[in-house]
């Protein structure tokens, strides 16, 4: 055992060798490198592209997209799924406004109201979860089921149609809107407040990721949640406290969407959960757990930004947009597991 | 964690207690009185759209069958699948329980003839709405009330072609469906230079980030066609942040949109009459078991293109506020 290790060690490269190694291990890397990709591209394919404005539409579409995909990050590399992430985005707006129009109360009591409902359906996704032991894929894709059904089938019961009433001459939409869809000017460019709170979330979840006990028990329990255990990290707790971050953040852009937009339909965001998924993995997080970060998923997350737009700002068919998406999160997938194996095996040679 | 749980919900609902009343809330209605029904038929009819779970036009259409069935003392059984073999089966299903009208959709026409013929064999009348003007009377529907998509937009294209459109752009907000194609394929007989483009209907964020890239991409446009009434209001948001002077039209209408052309944000709104399409179709059906009519002759009924525009908006804004226009 310890002539192999000192095998092994001997034949490390030297510094050079060392740093781009280390720079190899880090989950964001595949990601960066087809951002800049992308972002080069556009920028030579698009002329419309090159503009401070444009580049903050794409940060934008990004951050509406990247707040929740935080979240969804997070509890991949804690090993689980929600796939009720999409939906919840919708309920937690029309919670907000449906009941603050049928009691006639001020708005910031909905969404007080909406972001307890909010952090109990992200409970309750765990609390099964665990409690059970089914696989949150298919705990989730049950909780994403009844949302669905249940927005559709409250709002109809409340509004007798399947939009939300508008909100903007209640009491204190003008402060909510202040809150969550503001946006003001830099330079004679519009930066919305969502790009600020998406760099915000982003900050803090790499801060709690990568320096604090929190975070390594994120990546314990998404490594092995038997081990992680027996080492006595707080399984239950932290994957609780996962599920409900990310309905914690889709609560937030649920709150974005109903102050921006003031009506809702019941039956939008079905099929963003898996926008955010796609966000996590080509932003270097693994399907299975305990490998990824925050910054990759944000970089990811801006991937998405740019090609959904860059396309359009190239004056392309969009219809193909789909097909652009499916294809970039293959090699995604493919270039990470590449670094994954270079990752593993300069982990072993460095013991 | 469940004291904390506890504590929050208290809170929230001391909050709740203390907040004041706030403005634009729900108007109460009075109770209204039930109202004595025109007859007492005791029919059956069954309904079934291809309706995607959440889109509001299928409120007014549903809005408008259920006012008929009400005249009329039907009993009506509203089902509806976007997936074209469940709609099929829903309308086996009718046939099977011994219906005495079908009004159904036929935006799928080859995979609903199976059920149709055999709802056409079994004596039950059945009248097609909304969709399948081109393969009704083949498929053994006795009437149809209904838009002609490629007509509404035709109509929309020499309505912006008069007023001097250049470079519209027609905004499909779901992919691949042949009515929304239809309207854009329309709209470009009237203006050649339309071009389309292609957003996802299921988030307004998207929607608005997508079309901004597009004014800005493209400022010639000169028009944008929503093809949905809440996609006209995501156009809106796109206009103000791109800065675009391009004027916005739609098709449909809602609330807001209504709004909007009253406001002068929204040109004018093609109107395809949902609430005559779900009401059209049980009152012809009532009269097809009761009395033996047919309306029309069999021949196609349009319920639109009908414009709605700064000129009759005052009229017609009433009864959009009230969900049946």
């Amino acid at each position: 055992m310890t002539s192999t290790q000192e095998d092994l060690v001997s034949s490390t490269p030297g510094l050079d060798g060392y740093l781009s190694r280390r720079l190899f291990a880090r989950p964001e890397i595949g990601a960066t490198a087809a951002a800049v990709v992308i972002l080069i591209f556009f920028l030579l394919a698009a002329p419309a592209f090159r503009s401070g404005d444009s580049f903050l539409t794409v940060l934008y579409q990004s951050s509406t997209i990247g707040i929740v995909a935080i979240g969804v990050g997070l509890l991949m590399i804690g090993g689980e799924f929600d796939l009720s992430a999409g939906v919840i985005v919708t309920t937690a707006g029309l919670a907000n406004s449906m009941f603050c129009w049928w009691f006639g109360i001020d708005l910031w009591v909905g969404a007080l109201l909406s972001l307890a409902l909010c952090l109990l359906i992200g409970f309750v996704n765990g609390y099964l979860v665990m409690r059970t032991g089914i696989p949150s894929f298919l705990i989730t894709l049950g909780t994403f089921f009844v949302l669905q059904g249940a927005n559709l089938g409250i709002t109809k019961a409340v509004t007798g149609s399947v939009t939300s009433p508008d909100i903007s001459q209640m009491d204190g939409y003008g402060r909510l809107g202040n809150v969550f869809s503001s946006s003001f000017e830099i330079g004679g460019v519009t930066v919305w407040g969502t790009v600020i709170w998406w760099l915000a979330f982003a900050a803090l979840a790499v801060w709690v990721l990568q320096r604090t006990r929190t975070g390594n028990w994120v990546f314990a329990v998404g490594g092995g949640q038997d081990s992680a255990r027996a080492v006595g990290v707080p399984v239950v707790r932290t994957k609780i406290g996962l599920f409900m971050t990310v309905s914690f953040l889709g609560w937030f852009v649920g709150m974005h969407t109903l102050y921006r937009f003031n009506t809702l339909q019941a039956g939008n965001g079905v099929g963003n959960e898996f926008l955010y998924i796609i966000a996590a993995v080509v932003g270097g997080t693994l399907l299975t757990g305990g490998y990824g970060n925050v910054i990759g998923v944000a970089i990811g997350a801006f991937i998405f930004g740019m090609t959904s737009l860059g396309i359009v700002y190239a004056g392309w068919d969009p219809n193909w947009f789909k097909a652009f998406l499916g294809v970039m999160l293959l090699l995604a997938v493919l270039v990470n597991l590449y670094v994954k194996s270079l990752a593993d095996s300069s982990r072993r040679g460095l013991l | 964690m469940l004291r904390t749980g506890i504590a929050l919900l208290a809170t929230v609902g001391l909050v709740a207690s203390l907040a004041a009343c706030s403005e634009g809330g729900r108007v109460k209605e009075p109770e209204r009185e039930a109202g004595t029904a025109g007859d007492n038929s005791g029919y059956t009819i069954a309904m079934v759209t291809h309706e995607t779970p959440g889109d509001s036009f299928w409120d007014i259409v549903r809005a408008g069958a259920e006012q008929a069935a009400q005249n009329a003392g039907i009993e009506l059984k509203y089902s509806n699948d976007p997936d074209a073999g469940k709609q099929a089966t829903l309308i086996q299903n009718a046939v099977d329980s011994k219906v005495d009208g079908i009004a159904t959709t036929l935006v799928t026409p080859e995979a609903l003839a199976g059920p149709v013929k055999s709802a056409a064999d079994a004596g039950i009348p059945i009248v097609g709405l909304n969709a399948g003007i081109e393969d009704y009377q083949r498929l053994g529907a006795d009437m149809y009330f209904g838009s002609d998509e490629t007509r509404a937009g035709e109509a929309a294209g020499e309505r912006l072609a008069s007023e001097g459109a250049q470079h519209p752009l027609c905004v499909i907000h779901q992919a691949g469906s042949v009515s929304l194609e239809a309207r854009c394929a329309g709209v470009a007989k009237g203006v050649p230079a339309t071009e389309n483009l292609q957003v996802n209907g299921a988030d307004d964020a998207a929607v608005t980030a997508t079309l901004q890239a597009k004014l800005a991409q493209d400022p010639s446009i000169d028009y944008i066609v929503s093809l949905g009434a809440p996609i006209a209001a995501d156009a809106i948001k796109a206009k103000d942040a791109s800065g675009s002077s391009a004027k916005l039209v739609t098709f449909d209408l809602n609330q807001e949109a209504a709004q909007a052309i009253q406001d002068g944000e929204i040109e004018f709104s093609i109107d395809q009459q949902p609430y005559m399409q779900g009401f059209m179709a049980i009152t012809s059906l009532y009269l097809a078991v009761k009395n033996g009519n047919d309306l029309g002759g069999g021949e196609a009924v349009l319920t639109g293109p009908s414009f709605v525009d700064s000129e009759n908006i005052e009229q017609i804004l009433p009864f959009v506020q009230n969900g049946t226009r």
